[in-house]
């Protein structure tokens, strides 16, 4: 489904990624962990178009795309879905309004029809009892004065709303109590499915124990250094991302 | 794409209403003298006391000097290039659609403006102005059977001169500024209105301005008084064709309520804002003033600015009646090299009087616009309030908005708020919305159309469709 190939990139005169390689078929539930300025959130972003990030090498391919020459907009319409750590606000906008646009414009684009008030509501509010949000948060503006869990329970919304085949979640756990880790966590894995695949960028092992990958990877300093099952990551948690980087570094 | 490119793709668009309307217009030879203005008054058959107020005007105009204290740049306008007066060529006014030249008509088609059935269906009256002559009134009828007049302004000084003679200029008098009483002496035609006590007006009254002959100042004059206990909707509605001259347009507008009674004025402008070089455009200089005269008499003026090179308007209210109502809601765009300088006065004379501001300004390319409002408490206005809300939105980096509020408070139980924000729309949430599957212009359109939407409720329903359809199409490829 998703093919890395010696992805490098750079912010400005920095460089972030640095040669990374990755492999992702669908029906995989994929962890990226790695500490803090390894390069997981840009991986993240550059994969859903982010500007700002520019690509100096390799290639990436998802369903035969080529990804890197598809706008934002094109990436979600073949099903690239990015959770983000930090939700946006749109004031002003309305949270059913922005959410049936997004979705009707993904669906224009795929050339399937666009579903009417009626069809949307029924969808929308079958997703909602999933994430366990409630019904006021439509009525309200996207994002504005939501709580960091309200705002990453929209972002869950949005993926059980928006079906995508590569659901990327960019430390979609952080800020989060237990609670709403669960549901979030339950609304991941709601819609886990063999045709789907999801990466979850994560600093901590807690997530994963809601959610089990099939494989963790360390990145650090713009590459992938070790790849694993889900010990992996148990072992991180407990040796700490040194043991790694210093053995690679030896 | 280049932030550059796009703001020039954007720029470089052509203005979708560019097009010239092939009917030989009537003009009188550019200049403006007494013989002008007696030329005008006989064209019209006007009764003496109008001509003699015209020359007043005039005579009053001739000691003023162009204002200069806006912030909007222009070189000098010749007054004596200007034709003052431009009429299609049909003598007598039709008497239906059929006698209507077809040529105008579909003009007006192009433009959107349905002036048949489907209007009669939607329930609103229309009294289109072609240049300076009202050429089709429809729903005259059943106006008339409610009582309510609805004509030109022109024929208000033959069958209701009486009413045109009490009220005309009584709430923005030919002394009042520059481009004020430069109306007063030329104007041309406009629209009458008057409801009668204890009179609901059973549709929204519109009007649609064009202005089409090249080089000829349109001279609107509008008059709308609600006597007591009444309610009337009056929608404006302009879009002009393009020209490479500047074109002036000086209108005035009157609101008068007496007790107890409502008007709700609620304007889309949407005139030839000019090229990208800033060649060509309207400059739209407007003295717009609400007379709230009786006791709980309620004025409410929305606007959606989106056209014209010049915009200089400041629709007022004067509450004079004790617990009478102003309010002010207005959406500005500029963009291109388009300038506006608007906002409102708030005049509290009246007890108990309650004034509210909204204004929402978007400016985008090299786009400048100014909020300029004043809020004045009378030393007589007893528990006066007044909200002021302004809020400016930028897009990309070269544009600019100014904010000069001014408050003049001479009663110590006056409360009176004041809030102002300035934002920019953020390549996070344009980047955001994109990531969901927006296009970056439908982005662009959902996060100032909710910027807007305070404005857009105030809106007729038809109304406020064609404003959001407007904004978007006035956004296109606004950001890079």
């Amino acid at each position: 489904m998703l093919t890395i190939e010696n992805l490098k990139a750079a912010a400005g005169d920095k460089e972030i990624l640095k040669g990374l390689d990755l492999q992702v078929n669908a029906g995989e539930v994929h962890a990226i962990m790695g500490p803090n300025g390894s390069g997981k959130s840009s991986l993240a972003h550059i994969l859903a178009g982010r500007e700002g990030l520019d690509v100096t090498g390799g290639s990436v391919s998802f369903n035969g795309n080529d990804l890197l020459e598809l706008e934002p907009e094109e990436r979600a319409a073949v099903g690239v879905f990015l959770a983000f750590q930090y939700p946006v606000e749109l004031p002003g906008v309305n949270n059913t309004h922005f959410l049936k646009e997004a979705l009707n414009a993904q669906r224009r684009n795929r050339g399937e029809e666009e579903l009417d008030s009626v069809a949307f509501m029924k969808l929308v509010r079958e997703k909602m009892e999933l994430v366990s949000m409630k019904p006021e948060l439509l009525k309200r503006q996207v994002n504005a004065g939501f709580s960091g869990g309200e705002k990453k329970r929209n972002e869950i919304l949005q993926l059980t709303l928006f079906e995508p085949r590569l659901a990327i979640l960019d430390e979609t756990d952080s800020g989060l109590d237990i609670d709403a880790l669960r549901t979030v966590s339950k609304g991941v894995n709601a819609v886990r499915s063999e045709e789907r695949a999801i990466i979850l960028v994560t600093h901590y092992q807690r997530l994963l124990d809601y959610i089990e990958p099939d494989f963790v990877h360390v990145l650090a300093d713009g590459r992938i250094i070790r790849s694993g099952d889900k010990t992996l990551a148990l072992e991180l948690e407990k040796k700490g991302y040194n043991w790694i980087t210093d053995s690679e570094a030896a | 794409m280049s932030n550059a490119t796009e703001l020039a793709e954007f720029t470089e668009r052509e203005y979708e209403y560019g097009f010239v309307t092939d009917i030989e217009a009537d003009s009188a030879p550019p200049g403006l003298n007494e013989d002008v203005i007696r030329q005008i008054s006989g064209r019209k058959s006007e009764p003496e006391w109008l001509l003699e107020y015209r020359l007043k005007a005039f005579a009053h105009w001739q000691q003023m000097e162009t204002p200069e204290w806006s912030s909007v740049h222009h070189p000098p306008i010749d007054f004596q290039k200007i034709s003052y007066f431009a009429a299609p060529r049909k003598k007598d006014g039709p008497k239906s659609l059929d006698e209507v030249d077809p040529e105008l008509l579909r003009t007006y088609e192009k433009l959107g403006i349905p002036l048949d059935e489907q209007k009669a269906l939607a329930g609103v009256a229309v009294d289109a102005v072609f240049d300076s002559v009202s050429v089709a009134t429809t729903f005259r009828k059943q106006l008339a059977e409610a009582g309510v007049i609805f004509c030109s302004i022109s024929e208000a000084a033959q069958e209701y001169p009486d009413l045109l003679r009490k009220y005309l200029g009584s709430v923005v008098p030919h002394t009042d500024n520059f481009y004020a009483a430069l109306n007063a002496a030329v104007f041309t035609d406009g629209t009458f209105v008057y409801v009668p006590k204890g009179v609901r007006c059973p549709m929204e009254l519109s009007t649609y301005f064009r202005i089409n002959a090249s080089n000829t100042g349109q001279f609107e004059r509008t008059l709308i008084i609600a006597d007591d206990n009444s309610y009337v909707s009056y929608l404006e509605g302009c879009t002009a064709p393009m020209r490479d001259e500047n074109q002036l347009h000086a209108a005035v507008v009157e609101l008068i309520a007496m007790e107890d009674a409502e008007i709700k004025y609620s304007t889309v402008q949407n005139w030839y804002p000019g090229d990208e070089h800033g060649v060509g455009g309207i400059y739209n200089f407007v003295t717009k003033r609400g007379d709230c005269r009786g006791d709980r008499s309620h004025i409410s003026w929305t606007q959606v600015e989106t056209g014209s090179a010049i915009t200089w308007k400041y629709p007022s209210c004067i509450l004079r009646g004790d617990d009478s109502v102003g309010e002010f809601y207005s959406v500005a765009v500029t963009r291109g090299r388009q300038q506006a300088d608007t906002g409102t006065k708030m005049i509290h004379i009246g007890r108990n009087t309650t004034s509210t501001i909204i204004s929402k300004g978007i400016s985008a390319a090299e786009g400048q616009q100014s909020y300029r409002g004043l809020v004045r408490i009378a030393g007589k206005a007893e528990n006066a309030r007044n909200y002021t809300q302004c809020d400016s939105l930028l897009i990309g980096d070269r544009c600019g908005a100014h904010t000069y509020p001014y408050i003049e408070v001479k009663n110590p139980s006056a409360k009176l708020e004041h809030e102002a924000t300035t934002s920019k729309i953020s390549d996070d949430q344009l980047f955001y919305c994109r990531s969901r599957g927006l296009s970056e212009e439908d982005a662009i359109s959902l996060i100032v159309n909710g910027f807007c939407k305070e404005i857009f409720n105030e809106l007729p329903m038809e109304f406020a469709v064609e404003a959001q359809k407007l904004l978007s199409v006035s956004l296109e490829g606004a950001v890079g």
